[in-house]
């Protein structure tokens, strides 16, 4: 799973129609400084994320689309939770 | 799912049998400002999506989903094809926090 911020949304009509009803998100990966991680990848919606929420991505098919509830979906990716806090302590590696 | 862009096809006569009648596209991925990013790839084709229009595409074992119960060995297939992208990098949260609280979205 990843640190990502979601930086906004992609409206498409002709899709796989297991995508129906769900927003698609283009979100950005982060490191914990805060930098972007690589490029910004598109999401599906599974918790009710909006533009500038810090979420908690999986980048990985099976827990992606288990989160949404679409078994043999096409989905890689999925917004699976907000973080409010994220708590580092200084000097442990 | 990655943003990209149709920018041609590819045909091949001796391929796996499952792959037969499926469409092949070369895709340039994108950024969300629509800059070209990455090299580019082979993707099936769920859609219908033609040269030169922005689509989705997903890698890895869903790649293959779109095409059950056939199993074609895509890693990568386009699976839709993408109207309008609203980008806003600089943006609050929506939901603020408070007092480590999230306060409850309206509906």
């Amino acid at each position: 799973m990843l640190i990502a911020r979601v930086i906004g949304e992609l409206v498409a009509t002709q899709k796989h129609a297991s995508h129906e009803g769900r927003k698609l998100l283009l979100v950005q990966p982060l490191n914990l400084d805060g930098s972007n991680r690589g490029d910004a990848v598109i999401a599906m919606d599974a918790v009710d994320a909006g533009v500038g929420d810090q979420v908690l991505l999986t980048t990985e098919g099976f827990s992606a689309m288990t989160s949404v509830g679409r078994p043999n979906s096409p989905i890689d990716m999925a917004v699976i939770g907000f973080i409010d806090h994220i708590e580092l302590v200084p000097g442990v590696v | 799912m990655y943003l990209g862009r149709v920018i041609g096809c590819v045909w091949a006569t001796a391929k796996n049998a499952s792959m037969n009648g499926k469409r092949m596209l070369v895709v340039q991925p994108l950024t969300p400002e629509l800059q070209p990013t990455g090299k580019r790839l082979i993707c099936g084709d769920s859609t219908g999506a033609g040269t030169g229009e922005l689509i989705y595409w997903v890698r890895g074992k869903e790649a293959s989903f779109p095409f059950l119960p056939a199993e074609p060995p895509f890693d990568t297939t386009v699976v839709g094809i993408v109207d309008s992208v609203h980008v806003k990098r600089s943006a609050e949260p929506a939901v603020p926090v408070e007092n480590g609280k999230r306060k409850p979205r309206k509906a």
